[in-house]
């Protein structure tokens, strides 16, 4: 059940324990114990709201930054990663194979602010080598979902 | 034109059940349907995007009347993968203008004039029909709400003459969701084995059962001479508008059906060819991601009539329920007519499906949870004025 819930949970998070008991095939009870011990054990790490920004007034800017560190000994990548996941301006770090170590995206309400979070904040962190900062100019999917208007059910509302 | 002109076998054929229900709903605004008889994914990418090299490479060229060998190969090697039914590519595979053209073929190649064909209801809407214009008495099976609408050895005995050619087994099954268990089809093949009485085997849902595998009649290996499997890309791959299916059976069968096709088709679209190997050699996971998501909202479906008290047995195939709605004392019409009237939703009579079919009505599930969930409460509030 555990990988079945999971799967639903991740497109709907709005989903009902009683539905997705219906759905799954199982007791409510069952449900509603399963998804507290997925949170209790972190597998479910939240429920947010797939927002496009861009279809409001909000101004607001992402970045992708290409850190380049050296790791430390004994903490290898972790310690500097803890020092920039940090920052409130930062959404996602992950460790990456490759031509840099990190890729830190970053959110702004400008550019100015983000550059300025970069060389005040990033750059001049010890371990950090090098910095290359990429504002993202559109959107068009996001968490699996297309940010295009006008996806609507095309299909013939009876047919056999 | 004069009317008069036309052929009488064609002017003879009423027209489908649906067509006067269809009519009033395109008139309607704001109408939830649960009346669609086609997936709501859209064609996996990597498949569309393989229909489209193919068209950027200029393979827009006639392929042979059976279909693109390689085509053929992938389809006797998924049978082969998922039913363990073996057959030759060159000789035992047609690739068709979908099942639909699968079906007509079959009924052509087979039918001499008066021979009957047995088909059990409520069932898809073609098989009398291509019966008729090919020229054969289509003879009705009522199969029973109390037997999960599975047919049954007694009922298809019941039915057997010495006319009979062929039975058209249509599982799982459009508009019940019925399957036909492996104890089920046993005892069909009991009654059919080395009987010259050839299986049609319609199994364009195959890949949408659930709770188990689907089994084909055609893995008896009895059956094997006797049966032509009818199957394709439509519901398994979300690829309805391509015309995708096949016909995998015996070569002489299959020889006299490709004669058709070569005359009538030439053969299917050659986009939708390239499409549909990609489809086999890379789909298997979609088609699993598809069939889990449906399995949600069959349940969801069920749950929501039985909650409202109608009887509903459990389909465990293709992506319909088909509740009984005699304890509102309507009709299948009526009660169609009156939701769509009082609280715009769309569901298809049972009788579209064939007499017996009447007390019922066909809801498909696949459509988003959301949507199905507001068709439920307005179905209930509908449901409540009569029981």
């Amino acid at each position: 059940m555990r990988q079945k819930l999971l799967e639903i949970l991740e497109k709907d998070s709005r989903l009902s324990v009683e539905d997705l008991a219906t759905m799954l095939g199982v007791q409510k009870e069952d449900v509603q114990r399963e998804i507290e011990t997925l949170e209790a054990e972190q597998i479910i790490c939240g429920y947010h709201t797939l927002i496009n920004w861009d279809q409001t007034d909000k101004e607001s800017v992402t970045a992708l930054i290409e850190v380049k560190v050296t790791p430390q000994r004994g903490e290898g990548f972790d310690k500097i990663a803890h020092r920039i996941y940090n920052f409130s301006e930062v959404k996602a770090v992950y460790l990456m194979s490759g031509g840099f170590d990190l890729t830190v995206i970053v959110e702004g309400k400008t550019m100015k602010e983000v550059a300025l979070f970069v060389a005040h904040k990033l750059a001049p962190l010890d371990t950090v080598l090098s910095t290359a900062t990429h504002f993202v100019l559109k959107k068009y999917k996001e968490y699996g979902i297309i940010f295009e208007k006008g996806q609507k059910d095309e299909r013939m509302i009876v047919c056999p | 034109m004069k009317e008069h002109l036309l052929a009488s076998k064609v002017t003879g054929i009423p027209p489908s059940g649906i067509r006067k229900f269809f009519d009033i709903v395109t008139e309607m605004k704001d109408v939830i349907s649960l009346g669609v008889g086609e997936p709501d994914f859209d064609t996996p990418w990597h498949i569309r995007e393989e229909g489209i090299y193919s068209l950027e490479k200029g393979k827009t060229i006639y392929t042979s009347n059976s279909g693109l060998m390689e085509l053929r190969q992938e389809i006797t090697l998924y049978l082969e993968r998922r039913y363990k039914i073996g057959y030759d590519p060159k000789t035992q595979v047609l690739v068709t203008v979908g099942a639909s053209e699968g079906i007509d073929l079959a009924l052509r190649a087979l039918i001499n004039p008066g021979d009957e064909i047995l088909i059990p209801e409520p069932s898809y809407v073609s098989y009398k029909p291509c019966t008729v214009l090919a020229g054969g008495v289509p003879v009705v099976i009522a199969t029973k709400a109390e037997n999960e609408f599975r047919l049954t050895a007694e009922e298809l005995e019941a039915n057997i003459t010495p006319k009979t050619k062929a039975l058209i087994l249509p599982y799982p099954n459009n508009p019940t969701g019925a399957i036909m268990r492996k104890e089920d089809l046993e005892k069909i093949v009991e009654v059919l084995k080395n009987k010259d009485i050839i299986v049609i085997s319609d199994e364009i849902y195959a890949e949408l059962t659930y709770g188990g595998e689907h089994i084909s009649i055609a893995s008896f290996p009895e059956m094997y001479e006797q049966t032509v499997v009818l199957n394709g890309f439509s519901k398994a791959y979300a690829m309805t508008g391509w015309r995708m299916g096949y016909a995998a059976g015996p070569q002489a069968l299959i020889a006299a059906m490709t004669k058709i096709h070569q005359y009538a088709i030439m053969c299917a679209p050659s986009t939708s060819q390239y499409a549909g190997i990609q489809a086999l050699r890379h789909g298997d996971e979609d088609v699993q991601m598809m069939r889990s998501s449906y399995d949600g909202r069959r349940r969801l479906l069920v749950q929501g009539f039985r909650d409202m008290g109608l009887d509903c047995f459990e389909p465990l195939g293709a992506f319909y329920v088909f509740p009984c709605i005699q304890k509102t004392g309507l009709s299948s019409n009526e009660f169609c007519e009156r939701l769509l009237q009082e609280q715009k939703v769309a569901a298809v009579p049972g009788t579209a499906f064939g007499d017996c079919g009447e007390g019922f009505i066909r809801c498909s599930y696949a459509y988003s949870v959301e949507n199905l969930k507001e068709a439920l409460h307005r179905i209930e509030q509908f449901v409540k004025k009569y029981i």
